[in-house]
């Protein structure tokens, strides 16, 4: 068993694997992340012993595995999750990064931020009521933040006997939508959190189910893959002059790889201006590199003396972004504020912040049945919907269906300064400029 | 271009995190007009250092250095503190929790000896007094519960507190930087570092720490469970043992109630062994945070790290 507490440090070369937890109060989402750590032994005596503490003052006795996620004083009061709460835990293969986000309706602004940066979302049902709007509503957002990986996890089956009929069914009630949903690759298992089934001990309980377990499928589930490697993006960030007499004349763009690879001597294009050039060399604190991937951070010094700022992106000459004021996004509404075409918002794209307006709702997805609707040209709080946007200078994105950084922004509240909207930006009915196309060449 | 077996582009959890620290440090750097970095030289504001100098290398990193220093210290501290300064040639700049208290700033209570509380208004009177707008701080979110909810960029409004409930979205690696004069934000580029990663982190860099991490010999007593280092801070009680054991520091903060861990531990690798079989977290070694449930998150309103 791979889980099993080794002696040994883990080695330095494990993998990272970002996931989201999505269920409602009940499906005992916090007691399936208390059990993750609690059998991967990432749970220290003094953590549970800080449990037993409050669950003898509160005199319920038994130490509460959900206590262990539900940080803020507001919440243990309540009994319910409020914000995203991340957690952490390793086995010897990979580091685990869990965005623990609620999942009420009115939490759907949480959910969206614990998936935008998931490799995989964990979804709960309970195995008692199968499949509800809820889980639909948590599939669709996994789909539409673009989360490679789906694990499906039928939790309670220890009250309904551990039935496999139960689970064949919820599994095919779950396929029946799962097919309109982006995510290609969906995985299923039957588990109790409470009782520590298949999540990371084989259940006993289940000698119908071959699958892995719970912690086998997070630590095998291929991600390498989940990187787009094909397109090379290098927002820059910063621009490096040290301006002394050792580095006289060195201009670095410092940025993290958005997505590609690059290699010194490619010729690249800085967008949105269009200016070329070609790359001299990929400076790192180590020295210098000649390849550069996603999603590195590095500073990439070009041949040619070109005015290159925060806020441009560089891209392969070959392989150019859409530029364009207009722009058709997914916004998700995150403010008490409701949407205002009549005000102009901050948008930030990466490193590049513009201004802009939102022109035309042009429909509202119902949270509940997934179908469109029509938005009276706002969205409140916890909203999804497809708007029209246009920026006051051009921004050279791709859609978020194709990468999950040059695809994605967020709306500021010019006032308040808040951040109200997360944009996911969609496929332009017009292809990108060929590379050969020169209209955006200074 | 991509023909390359995918090996080739293969990325570890350490590189993962590295380079989003990175990322953090150039955005605050871009994006506001005086930050700083507040460094302890403790072994997370050391990370925190080479982290800054990778950033902006090979120019110099764009911020002065910061720390509040609670009077409360071990010598070893303020000694590596001063010579890593010295050696990046950075602007270190202290400020005390001793004059603090002297000007009225900070106000002790009675009976309470460590002075963990007091660095929180001498802290805000320094961001003050420089006029600061973004602190960069080596909190991780694996410290403590209420750290788990907090953001990367942490917004504090005019009087330095911090709100639970009303935390901006953080989406992607899309930071909101977004200011009114007067406001601030604390900065946490370890925010996904485990105690773990920072001692893989400072094996992989080679970093030097201060001696106090590794097994030495030191005269200790035992208080709530835990070793605390006998010093003219902590009155004795009558006949309290103080034996002289082999111990190290997990994490430092103010001498009074910085619980030592007894150890053989000699080496980094060492240190990796031991905390691999650990079976309390780092923040239990800190007397502070045992008091109460919502300790830390009471603390952290009222604006501390």
């Amino acid at each position: 068993m791979t889980t099993t507490p080794s002696p040994q440090p883990a080695p330095a070369r494990i993998e990272l694997l970002r996931f989201t937890t999505a269920g409602s109060v009940d499906d005992g989402k916090s007691t399936l992340i208390g059990r993750l750590l609690h059998d991967s032994k990432s749970i220290f005596e003094d953590q549970l012993e800080a449990l037993q503490r409050s669950s003898d003052l509160t005199g319920g006795g038994e130490v509460n595995l959900a206590n262990l996620t539900d940080g803020l004083r507001a919440e243990r009061e309540q009994g319910i999750t409020i914000d995203v709460a991340y957690r952490y835990f390793a086995t010897p293969r990979r580091k685990f990064i869990v965005a623990d986000t609620p999942g009420h309706v009115q939490y759907t602004r949480n959910m969206v931020t614990g998936a935008s940066t998931a490799n995989l979302a964990v979804i709960l049902i309970d195995a008692r009521k199968g499949v509800i709007e809820q889980t639909r509503r948590h599939a669709y957002l996994a789909s539409l933040l673009g989360i490679p990986h789906l694990l499906v996890c039928v939790n309670k089956m220890d009250l309904v006997d551990y039935r496999q009929d139960v689970f064949d069914q919820i599994e095919a009630d779950f396929a029946d939508f799962g097919t309109r949903l982006r995510t290609q690759d969906i995985t299923f298992i039957p588990v109790s959190a409470l009782k520590g089934d298949n999540i990371v001990e084989r259940s006993r309980h289940m000698d119908w189910y071959e699958g892995p377990t719970l912690i086998n499928h997070l630590e095998e589930v291929y991600i390498a893959n989940d990187r787009n490697l094909a397109d090379g993006r290098l927002p820059v960030q910063y621009v490096i002059r040290p301006q002394t007499t050792e580095h006289h004349d060195f201009r670095g763009f410092a940025g993290q790889l958005a997505g590609g690879v690059f290699r010194v001597g490619d010729e690249v294009a800085v967008l949105p201006s269009g200016r070329r050039s070609r790359i001299k060399g990929l400076h790192t604190l180590e020295g210098p590199i000649e390849l550069a991937y996603a999603p590195m951070s590095v500073a990439m010094l070009l041949e040619d003396e070109i005015d290159i700022s925060r806020g441009d992106l560089i891209v392969p000459a070959s392989n150019l972004t859409h530029i364009d004021t207009q722009l058709d996004a997914m916004l998700c509404w995150m403010d008490d504020q409701p949407l205002n075409k009549a005000r102009k918002y901050i948008l930030k794209h990466n490193t590049h912040t513009v201004r802009c307006m939102v022109r035309n709702v042009r429909h509202r997805v119902n949270i509940e049945t997934l179908g469109e609707e029509d938005a009276n040209g706002t969205l409140a709080l916890n909203e999804i919907g497809r708007c029209a946007l246009r920026t006051t200078s051009p921004l050279a994105f791709d859609s978020y269906q194709r990468n999950r950084q040059t695809g994605a922004f967020i709306l500021i509240d010019e006032v308040s300064n808040l951040t109200v909207a997360a944009g996911l930006i969609q496929e332009p009915s017009k292809p990108p400029p060929a590379p050969e196309f020169d209209e955006y060449v200074i | 271009m991509t023909q390359a077996p995918i090996e080739t582009y293969s990325f570890s959890h350490l590189q993962a995190l590295e380079s989003e620290a990175i990322h953090i440090m150039r955005e605050v750097a871009a994006e506001f007009e005086r930050p700083v970095l507040l460094f302890s030289g403790g072994k997370d504001s050391i990370c925190l250092l080479r982290l800054a100098e990778k950033a902006f290398h090979p120019a110099r990193f764009p911020f002065p250095l910061l720390n509040i220093d609670t009077g409360h210290n071990f010598p070893e501290l303020l000694d590596f503190r001063d010579r890593r300064a010295a050696e990046l040639k950075a602007k270190l700049i202290v400020r005390t929790v001793e004059d603090a208290i002297a000007q009225g700033i900070a106000q002790p209570v009675p009976g309470e000896t460590s002075r963990n509380r007091l660095q929180i208004p001498t802290l805000l009177a320094a961001l003050e007094e420089f006029r600061f707008d973004a602190a960069i701080g080596g909190a991780r979110r694996d410290e403590e519960k209420s750290r788990a909810k907090e953001r990367i960029f942490s917004f504090r409004d005019a009087f330095g507190q911090w709100d639970p409930k009303s935390q901006r979205p953080e989406l992607w690696n899309i930071y909101n930087g977004r200011i009114h004069p007067g406001e601030n934000m604390r900065v946490f580029p370890l925010s996904n570092w485990t105690e773990m990663d920072v001692w893989q982190y400072i094996a992989r860099e080679q970093l030097d720490l201060p001696t106090i991490y590794f097994s030495h010999p030191r005269q200790v007593v035992r208080r709530d469970n835990q070793w605390l280092p006998v010093s003219d801070l902590l009155p004795l009680k009558p006949n309290e043992d103080t034996p002289t054991l082999q111990v190290r520091v997990r994490t430092i903060g103010d001498i009074s109630c910085t619980g030592c861990i007894e150890s053989e531990a000699k080496t980094v690798d060492d240190i990796i062994h031991e905390i691999a079989a650990a079976r309390v977290t780092e923040r239990g070694s800190r007397a502070d945070d045992k008091r109460s449930e919502a300790a830390m998150e009471d603390r952290k309103k009222e604006g501390y790290f």
